[in-house]
């Protein structure tokens, strides 16, 4: 079936079967790698983009139930890894393998866009469907933290 | 529409040019620059310098997340005068030229440590003397800096660029001068690592995000108990879903075993996984399929009974312990478990369909060692390793499961049968259920104290299966070497007691066993610190203080404690709701130690705190250091109180991350790694951190609640 997808705001008109799910569609299809697939039962997070700027599980979610909603993508993030998340994670040097690292930058872009001054607990919750088998976590908090005093005016260097 | 990198990928596999990492190979413009021809060193050339500028160094250790990509590079880079911002990094290939590419044993920079800098001092001294020709100036009066080379009187400079045609045509020097660390620029410094950049933008190509034109996908059946035949198989409903091309018989190959296997070949991966669900296919796995793990550990008890083959003593155990004032025995037991590393197995394979190609097998894979992988090759298919063409990708963590090549030998065969390239990606859970595994262990543990509370007799006797003995390396009366890490009297543990003794006893296994990130030290360390403990209570001695009473002859050891005990406010009483415990080990030639506070809550015991002290020697990165010593923390807590691998009727019960779970970021507690200095060889750095943490959370437990844990995974809730 045809299937017209705005990612990263530009439109992609793909023909897949409706219930496959939107991960390996951004993927395979489309050809965006950054998005990852880690479990494929919506339990590690590697799959994280947003959806109309929430983030969902897209190996979760089969690509018919998009339908006009506007798909973002680590790729979307910026041109030039300069969105504040980004510069964050490359200040705190978060990533080791850097697998996982789309999906907690997509979770993390997304609590910040709606919560640029989260508390310790609203971190936790925001976060605790990402793994990290490295075990970047400490760092991700860290990150976090510095991206939100620059989102939030209380800028760093 | 553009698609940039899919399209980039896909002029590389055609041309085998350029792509900015992990596969890029050098054009026939590039003039090599002659390095380290140094018989002794097994070394070749590291080091690309090209007529226009670029400089390439090559990288033989695959980047698993534990930094390789950069340390290699800052080791060449140190000595070749270079930015290490400037140069650009490629993985090798397998080749032999390159000595062993193995990324495994936290090995890399102990073992690299002198021949990349001497590669690239070599490179260095060939740039000086052909400039120093080209000016005809003494060789003294030049030096060497930023890719170019000076000429200190009248500050004339010449780049690298310019000198490498001159330099490449020169004799190698036999002997070069390398640094001393006081000179060290690069190394031991802070530098950011240059594959960050590429992982928070999704830019860096893994194994997983390989395409080549032509591609199919394949998702594999596997007996259900590992090792098995087919013993019916229905492919009809399989072959009926849309974008299913085939469904073949194949085969695993798991060391000496071999499994029959049904893969499901598509032209998407969601179809390919829509067919696999639709195979109606039962297994026979004779014996395998009564495989139980507790029954296993039930074995291990019994053979933990019997004398057990002696590896190393150190006075007389035996008759110190019936003569101690107090004796204690303890079995302590630690699960098999899975990898689970982030990016699951997966690979792509093309092999050749004109017998006459140069090329017989290429391969795009997140592997740890290409040049193992070629040997591998060789035996499961017969291709010869100079018709293979290994494309290393950064891996998504590996852990040890990916030195381990079953999935590309998987792929290659479906390859050749389908006389097409294969993607060929493992679900969770087959990466869960299918191992190899880290061996499950049983660590029998004896002692004695005399009536002063000082240990006088000690024993830890390790049981378990062997994974050497899986290519059959194992001697009747002797002990497995492999698995007797991070315990040895000598180097290992080197405390204070006079009868100190270590032995072994095998139990059989077919379960396929594999090194898992610290191997036994992650396994050893459990039982022999827990016990330490056990008896420093008994007698009434301080954890801490008495260990460091008992490595009164090893001064890195006592300094490491020394430090931990500061760093860590240990003798600074703590309110009774809170406790800590602490735990020491040496593996891969680093030693590292940690305290664990704990408290008790409503909801269970929970971790407040880590603080570390790791002594690894000379460094190259120490922010890779602290990174790496974090992460062995995460994953060996999670190893402690999370879940095991268990079996039953053969059958993994553990199928994805609901059942076999990760830490998670709001269960990590606080920690804080701090670095000894010194002038010692370097040591590992990406598993040390790792067997020294369970025992000292449960020394912790203990000392919170009196509960001694002898068996993990355990609950923290349900202590
Ligand atoms: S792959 Fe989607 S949550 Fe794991
Ligand atoms: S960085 Fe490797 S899984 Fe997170």
């Amino acid at each position: 079936m045809q299937f017209n997808l705005n990612i990263n705001n530009q439109s992609y008109s793909v023909d897949v079967d409706p219930k496959t799910p939107l991960l390996w569609v951004i993927r395979d299809t489309i050809g965006l790698t950054g998005t990852k697939f880690g479990c494929g039962v919506a339990q590690c997070g590697a799959c994280t983009v947003h959806l109309d700027g929430l983030p969902i599980r897209s190996c979760s979610l089969p690509v018919s139930a998009v339908k006009s909603m506007k798909i973002t993508t680590v790729e979307g993030l910026s041109k030039d890894r300069t969105h504040a998340v980004q510069k964050a994670w490359i200040a705190e040097q978060v990533p080791q393998c850097g697998y996982c690292q789309s999906g907690q930058i997509m979770s993390a872009v997304a609590l910040l866009s709606k919560n640029p001054n989260p508390t310790d607990e609203e971190i936790d919750s925001a976060m605790q469907g990402n793994i990290c088998r490295c075990g970047t976590y400490i760092r991700i908090k860290k990150a976090i933290k510095r991206a939100s005093l620059e989102l939030s005016g209380k800028n760093t260097k | 529409m553009t698609i940039n990198r899919r399209n980039f990928l896909k002029n590389t596999a055609l041309t085998g040019s350029a792509l900015g990492l992990g596969f890029y190979f050098a054009g026939k413009e590039t003039v090599l620059a002659k390095v380290g021809q140094v018989k002794e060193l097994e070394l070749n050339p590291y080091i690309l310098i090209d007529t226009a500028g670029k400089i390439t160094l090559m990288n033989p250790r695959p980047d698993m997340g534990q930094g390789t990509y950069q340390s290699m590079a800052m080791l060449l880079a140190e000595e070749l005068e270079v930015d290490i911002n400037e140069v650009h990094i490629l993985m090798t290939d397998g080749k032999q030229k390159y000595g062993s590419q193995l990324s495994g044993g936290s090995s890399s920079v102990r073992v690299h440590w002198e021949p990349l800098r001497k590669a690239g001092a070599t490179a260095r001294t060939l740039l000086i003397r052909a400039a120093a020709q080209t000016w005809q100036v003494s060789e003294e009066e030049c030096y060497a800096s930023n890719a170019k080379v000076y000429h200190k009187p009248s500050a004339k400079s010449l780049a690298y660029s310019e000198l490498v045609e001159k330099a490449e045509k020169l004799e190698i020097p036999k002997e070069v001068k390398i640094k001393d660390k006081k000179d060290f620029k690069i190394v031991g410094k802070a530098m950011p690592r240059q594959d960050i950049p590429m992982k928070v933008d999704g830019s860096a190509i893994f194994g997983m995000d390989v395409k080549v034109p032509g591609m199919l996908y394949a998702s594999i059946e596997r007996p259900n108990a590992i090792i098995g035949k087919i013993a019916s198989l229905d492919d009809s409903a399989a072959k009926a879903v849309n974008g299913v091309k085939q469904v073949v018989k194949s085969s695993r190959f798991v060391f000496m075993q071999q499994a029959e296997t049904v893969a499901v070949i598509a032209t998407n991966y969601y179809a390919a996984l829509q067919g696999r669900k639709a195979l109606k296919v039962t297994w026979d796995c004779g014996e395998h399929a009564k495989f139980s793990s507790q029954a296993y550990f039930d074995k291990m008890k019994a053979i933990a009974s019997q004398e057990g083959i002696k590896h190393e003593e150190k006075g007389n155990f035996a008759e110190a312990f019936k003569t101690s004032a107090q004796t204690l025995t303890a079995d302590y037991e630690t699960p098999f478990l899975a990898h689970a590393s982030m990016e699951t197995e997966c690979c792509v394979v093309s092999m050749a369909t004109d017998p006459q190609a140069p090329i017989q097998c290429e391969i795009w894979a997140p592997v740890q060692g290409a040049d193992w992988l070629l040997g591998d090759l060789q035996r499961a298919l017969q291709i010869p390793p100079d018709k293979v063409k290994i494309h290393v990708t950064f891996l998504g963590g590996a852990f040890g499961r990916k030195a381990f090549y079953d999935f590309i030998v998987e792929a290659a065969l479906l390859s050749k049968q389908m006389q097409a390239p294969i993607k060929l990606i493992w679900t969770r859970e087959d990466d869960i259920t299918q191992g190899p595994f880290r061996p499950a262990m049983l660590s029998r543990m004896s002692g004695g104290i005399d009536k002063n509370g000082n240990i006088t007799a000690f024993e830890h006797k390790i049981v378990g299966g062997s994974i050497q003995n899986q290519w059959g390396g194992l001697q009747k009366d002797k002990a497995d070497e492999w698995a007797m890490e991070a315990v040895s009297p000598e180097k290992d543990s080197p405390y204070a007691i006079p009868n100190y003794k270590i032995s072994y006893a095998h139990a059989e296994t077919k379960v396929p066993l594999l090194w898992w990130r610290s191997v036994y030290s992650s396994t050893n360390a459990f039982g022999h610190e827990s016990f330490v403990d056990e008896l420093a209570h008994l007698g009434k001695k301080d954890p801490m203080n008495y260990r460091i009473e008992l490595f009164k002859d090893a001064p890195r050891f006592e300094a490491v404690l020394k430090l931990l005990a500061e760093k860590s406010k240990w003798n600074e009483k703590l309110p009774k709701n809170k406790a800590r415990g602490v735990a020491i080990a040496r593996s891969f030639e680093s030693i590292c130690a940690h305290v664990v506070e704990v408290e008790k809550t409503k909801d269970g015991i929970k971790i407040n705190k880590v603080t570390s002290v790791i002594d690894c020697g000379m460094y190259v990165n120490p922010d890779t250091v602290r990174g790496q010593t974090e992460g062995n923390i995460v994953m060996g807590l999670t190893a402690a109180i999370k879940d095991g691998i268990t079996f039953e009727n053969g059958v993994v019960q553990q199928r994805n991350f609901d059942t076999y779970r990760v830490l998670r970021l709001q269960e990590t507690p606080e920690i804080e790694v701090h670095i000894i200095e010194n002038n010692e060889h370097p040591g590992g750095v990406g598993e040390p951190g790792l067997p020294p943490i369970a025992p000292a959370l449960t020394n912790a437990v203990f000392a919170l609640t009196g509960k001694r844990i002898r068996k993990l995974p355990f609950a923290l809730d349900e202590v």
